[in-house]
């Protein structure tokens, strides 16, 4: 196994054993995580820094818990409690982290590119925590896991993504790793916030979310933010509901054996039916349980092992 | 007080030429221009690897004064052009208080005099306030000096405005430039809406932002019978548009 990255900036950049890599070594650290001691001394010594411009409350605590679980020293910034109140610019933000001898950065920014922009002047390792419209990529390997997990294989499965694609970093970073997984991925939204450029990533764009959920093994729904019914993305939530909740009689055109996903906060009652959200099809939580073995799969990948280099 | 220019490549489009001569010029006046002047001159500058080209002309600047003298001022902006090889420059009105107004006029024209080293042109406010309202008092500021109007980053928001704005400057045998771009399409965008854009997760501007725009103004001035300037043009769309406005009215001329 090789993993040859500084960086985990995103899906894009990596090739298909590259995940295979990263999903394999998570299977791995999963067992540490079901132990009466949920913690092995792999990073011991290694410091990491969580740098969140944006809310969160799954990726935060869930870098942290897996940075712990490895033993490295981890601490959380908040854009609210630093300088970027007083209006420090995140390349100064980051270079004043990066005095403080850190081994890793984890970022999430509301500007798509932020976390490549950083990665051009740091000799910390950089980890796309979700950056603007772009790329979640830890996201979409837990997903690829849990799928794995649970279908035991990715390749050939029909699966759904629904919901605001063009808005969506977890979607692209799924679109990217399920296909280079040989999955058959379906788009679905309203045409707004679905593009017909996006086929070019080689997917299927399909409007009607009956007709996509047919026969489908896995349906990924996204959160929908209520603030884009402002914009005329989508008439209002009523409409939005009646086109592209997943209810239980949509759920029904898909295979018997099909799970449901969301990478939350989820809007029940909107993107998705309470009772769907709950149902023993739902890895909803499965998903947030994974993605720690996830995260410390790549913490190892990107920090176990190999002495850093100097920068250049 | 005499120069003489010596081997350079001189540029010329206007009479077609492209080849390695010598000037020679004597007060201010070319004298000569031909391969190898044997003349006495007072200084003489080998130019040989260097284009000799006569001055060349940005009508699009902006040089913030007055107002925002941080930025760039008049003297500063006009010495950049004279620099780059450019002898003539029009300014935008997006300067503090906005040229919408003769005294803005005045004053930019007067300070061009007393500080630059080239020609500075003044293009006044369609509107005022660029707010896209109330016309400016054009005839006023022709007579001041403005060469041209524009509301510069803005484009001229209504039809109407737009409508009397040609019809108005046309009778003053003045020029309308238009920043052709349909903001309720554009809004946060910033790159091209297409493929990249949604590759990167950025907000893109659709082509159709630009075009409808131009499209509009393409009727208008042909209605009014006006010319038109739409600046920087981005888009396949609006060159197509323009194509096709000039074949039409040169088939009229005709």
């Amino acid at each position: 196994m090789s993993f040859n990255h500084e960086h985990l900036l995103g899906i894009q950049n990596l090739t298909p054993s590259d995940i295979l890599t990263i999903l394999d070594t998570a299977e791995s650290m999963y067992e540490i995580s079901t132990r009466e001691v949920k913690k092995v001394p792999t990073l011991r010594g290694k410091t990491i820094i969580n740098l969140f411009f944006e809310p969160s409350t799954r990726t935060r605590s869930s870098f942290e818990l897996a940075a712990k679980r490895l033993s490295a020293d981890i601490i959380n910034f908040s854009q609210s409690v630093s300088s970027v109140v007083k209006g420090e610019s995140l390349k100064d933000t980051v270079l004043n982290l990066e005095a403080m001898n850190p081994d890793a950065i984890i970022i999430r920014h509301a500007s798509s590119g932020a976390p490549y922009y950083i990665s051009t002047f740091c000799r910390s390792h950089v980890l796309n925590a979700g950056d603007g419209f772009h790329e979640h990529p830890t996201q979409a390997l837990l997903d690829a896991f849990t799928i794995r997990q649970v279908k035991k294989r990715i390749e050939g499965l029909k699966i759904v993504i629904a919901g605001d694609i063009l808005h969506s970093r977890v979607a692209r970073s799924n679109i990217f790793c399920l296909n280079r997984l040989g999955a058959q991925v379906v788009l679905s939204g309203p045409p707004p916030l679905l593009p017909p450029e996006f086929e070019k990533f080689g997917v299927e764009v399909e409007y009607d979310f009956d007709k996509a959920c047919k026969s489908a093994d896995v349906i990924m729904m996204l959160r929908i933010q209520l603030e884009r019914q402002q914009r005329n993305y989508f008439p209002s939530l009523r409409e939005y509901r009646n086109l592209y909740s997943l209810t239980r009689r949509r759920f029904r055109q898909a295979k018997r054996s099909a799970i449901i996903m969301h990478p939350g906060p989820i809007n029940r009652g909107v993107e998705i039916s309470a009772d769907m959200a709950d149902s023993v099809k739902s890895v909803i939580l499965r998903q947030v349980e994974n993605g720690i073995a996830v995260r410390m799969a790549i913490l190892y990948l990107l920090l176990g092992g190999k002495e850093r280099e100097p920068s250049a | 007080m005499s120069l003489l220019l010596k081997n350079g490549r001189v540029v010329d489009p206007a009479t077609e030429t492209d080849e390695t001569l010598d000037i020679l010029i004597d007060r201010g006046k070319f004298i000569e221009i031909k391969p190898r002047i044997q003349a006495q001159a007072t200084k003489i500058i080998d130019v040989s690897r260097h284009v000799v080209a006569p001055g060349f002309i940005d009508m699009h600047t902006h040089l913030r004064d007055p107002g925002q003298e941080d930025k760039e001022t008049i003297q500063t902006g006009s010495a950049a052009a004279a620099k780059g090889g450019f002898t003539s420059i029009a300014c935008m009105p997006n300067t503090s208080p906005v040229n919408d107004h003769r005294g803005v006029t005045e004053y930019i024209i007067s300070e061009a005099r007393k500080r630059a080293m080239i020609n500075v042109f003044s293009i006044a406010a369609v509107t005022k306030s660029q707010g896209g309202e109330q016309l400016t008092d054009m005839g006023d500021l022709a007579e001041a000096g403005a060469v041209a109007f524009s509301d510069d980053g803005f484009p001229v928001k209504t039809s109407e405005v737009m409508r009397r704005a040609l019809e108005y400057a046309e009778q003053l045998g003045k020029l309308i430039i238009d920043h052709c771009e349909d903001k309720t399409l554009t809004q946060d965008g910033v790159m091209h809406e297409g493929y990249y854009s949604y590759l990167f997760g950025l907000k893109g501007m659709p082509a159709s932002a630009e075009e409808i725009i131009v499209a509009r103004d393409l009727i208008l001035a042909e209605k009014a019978e006006a010319r038109i300037h739409i600046a920087h043009i981005s888009v396949k769309g609006a060159v197509d548009l323009i194509r096709e406005a000039k074949r039409k009215k040169a088939h009229h001329q005709r």
